[in-house]
């Protein structure tokens, strides 16, 4: 049990090295480097060789990646170009409003997808399961940026309800956040929801099929207490893996939604940093990113397997 | 002569066996409706330069934002463009990027995955390692990395599609090959002193098709929404380029007033990824492939 957690921490790890390095290998191709950005049209002469020895750029790419990522260990990212801030204070107040846009929104999604799924799942192909199939296929198709310019158009600009993008600074208290916050989180929300109740939809279809159901059906198990007991453990198991792979393949929709609402998050700052050629903070946003993808899957993973009784008893008797 | 009959007999057959999936594809109304919005914008994306009332990209101050009428059906953008000729080239556009990026993941997203079942070992963990590590970054980083890299011409973003997309194909492809490697047939292939190749071309290839071709369809959607994401970010085709994602980034400013040139991209870019997502489900259902409770990964 140990040995396989340490396993999949230690592939985790891997795959982060990995990301490090394509990341690295495809800031370094980039055209230009840091300098020329950093001095436009000054880049010539003394100032750019200047400019190359103080940011260290004249020493080769290989030592340059270890000392790089020997300080991201220790948990300095360097700093970033445009205004020659420490990336650590760039990242801080960013990091906190997606935080808090991402988890009001998986709070929201999670246990409403949980309840939409087993809806759908029990009245299968009767009434309320077509009409929130339609409605989760729609908000799962449509693209993020699109359900968010309907929703801003609709809410904000037509019934005039809610702000229609965030007007606030990055480092915003809490609760100037969550005033602002809704639209994001219902346009973030409607996409996992959707996607999360179609899973536990059709994990919840199969269990209801299997033999240990028919068994307490047989038994004369009363109805709920059968759903409770016996399909809903064993349903969400399998979808908690699944889950968390949509997640983490959402924050891509999430980096779409922050730009759309002008939302302070680490997502507009991936597209601000890419415009504004801001390597060294494209490198670490990367690395979080990427680590975000990695650790979710973990969790996922080691929820598995405490609440799989059969994974653990399978790892013992080896 | 024999032969050749044969080879006649194969192929009507293929014919026919093609016939039949499109047949249980339009026997349950969501394949329909697919089936019918995907025709649909195909055909349109055909024959729309020919019949685009007007100049795409012609520029005049004496039409700007007009509501729709009868000279411009869906109004005009704030440049006085046509909205209605723009949109449907827009789908042209998006058609031909995603439909070739497809062609291109399917291609090295599936040879790479039956290379890796194939070969197994050191190789295949490796390559599987790699992989796993792009899945990891966010596509809207590596998309964007990848544009920012090489420039945003088609030429650029339908091989970076085309690669990015293709690696969740290597997966399937390899997991299926997994699967088929170990039967009978093959074993007796084997026997029979086949080459690798023959092995490959004739019992590998004809049995994990059908789930790398799902697959593919699926991509085709997501390739789709990722495109034109792009666009809307500003970091897909550039502009005089009739193109959805272009469209309602640049007429997001002003819809509190001219909402007409926000909704007809929005229409037909959601139509066109909701008609391929029904056509993809309906075929794997054709197939008997269930992935119902798969990630999107």
């Amino acid at each position: 049990m140990l040995l396989l957690i340490l396993k999949r921490i230690g592939l985790g790890l891997i795959t982060l090295f990995i990301v490090s390095l394509i990341t690295f290998v495809g800031v370094e191709v980039l055209p230009g480097d840091a300098c020329t950005t950093y001095l436009e049209r000054e880049a010539y002469g003394a100032a750019l060789d200047a400019c190359i020895k103080r940011l260290g750029l004249d020493v080769p790419a290989y030592e340059r990646y270890l000392d790089w990522a020997s300080n991201v260990v220790r948990g300095d990212f360097g700093y970033s170009l445009s205004g020659e801030m420490p990336i650590n204070e760039v990242l801080g107040p960013r990091v906190k409003n997606s935080l808090v846009l991402a988890s009001v929104s998986i709070l929201i999604g999670i246990p409403l997808a949980i309840v939409l799924g087993i809806i759908t799942a029990l009245w299968r192909d009767k009434l309320p399961d077509i009409m929130i199939s339609t409605i989760t296929i729609f908000s799962m198709t449509i693209p993020e940026f699109i359900s968010a310019t309907l929703l801003i158009l609709i809410v904000a600009i037509w019934l005039g309800w809610l702000p229609g993008i965030v007007i606030i600074p990055s480092d915003a208290t809490f609760y100037e956040l969550l005033s602002n916050i809704i639209l994001p989180v219902v346009a973030i929300s409607m996409i996992m929801t959707a996607h999360m109740a179609r899973m536990v939809r059709s994990s919840v279809i199969q269990v209801m099929a299997s033999d240990y159901v028919q068994m307490a059906i047989l038994k004369g198990v009363p109805y709920w207490k059968m759903i409770f007991r016996h399909v809903l453990p064993n349903a969400l198991l399998p979808a908690i893996n699944v889950v968390a792979l949509t997640i983490a393949w959402l924050l891509g929709g999430v980096v779409v939604t922050e730009v759309v609402f002008n939302y302070p998050g680490l997502g507009r700052l991936v597209i601000e940093s890419i415009s504004n050629r801001d390597l060294p903070v494209v490198q670490a946003l990367a690395i979080i990113l990427a680590s975000i993808y990695v650790g979710i899957n973990l969790i996922a993973d080691l929820m598995t397997l405490m609440l799989n009784p059969r994974l653990k008893s399978l790892q013992i008797r080896k | 002569m024999e032969s050749n009959l044969i080879t006649e007999d194969k192929q009507k057959n293929k014919l026919e066996k093609a016939f039949e999936i499109l047949k249980t594809m339009a026997s349950k109304p969501s394949g329909l409706i697919g089936l019918t919005i995907v025709l649909f914008h195909v055909i349109l994306a055909l024959i729309s330069p020919y019949i685009a009332p007007y100049d795409y990209k012609a520029i005049s101050p004496n039409t700007m934002l007009l509501a729709p009428s009868a000279e411009h059906w869906f109004g005009t953008d704030s440049l006085g463009r046509d909205v209605f000729t723009r949109t449907i080239l827009g789908g042209r556009t998006a058609l031909t990027v995603t439909f070739f990026g497809s062609l291109i993941a399917l291609l090295w997203g599936g040879l790479l995955g039956i290379f890796c079942g194939l070969v197994g070992g050191k190789i295949d963990d490796v390559v599987m390692r790699v992989v796993d590590a792009f899945l990891s970054i966010p596509w809207i980083l590596a998309m964007l990395l990848i544009v920012s890299l090489l420039g945003t011409s088609t030429e650029v973003l339908i091989p970076a599609l085309g690669f990015f997309y293709g690696k969740g194909i290597v997966r399937v492809a390899r997991a299926a090959t997994h699967d088929v490697i170990a039967k009978d047939f093959i074993v007796s292939a084997r026997a029979r002193g086949h080459s690798n190749m023959s092995i490959i071309w004739n019992e590998i290839i004809p049995n994990v098709r059908d789930a790398i071709l799902v697959e593919g369809a699926m991509r085709w959607s997501w390739m789709l929404l990722g495109f034109s994401s792009l666009s809307f970010l500003g970091f897909g085709v550039s502009p005089p380029t009739p193109d959805w994602g272009l469209m309602i980034s640049n007429a997001r400013g002003l819809m509190s007033f001219a909402y007409w040139s926000v909704i007809a991209p929005i229409v037909g870019l959601s139509s066109l990824i909701i008609g391929i997502n029904l056509t993809a489900d309906a075929f794997a259902k054709a197939l008997g492939i269930d992935r119902s409770t798969k990630a999107p990964v």
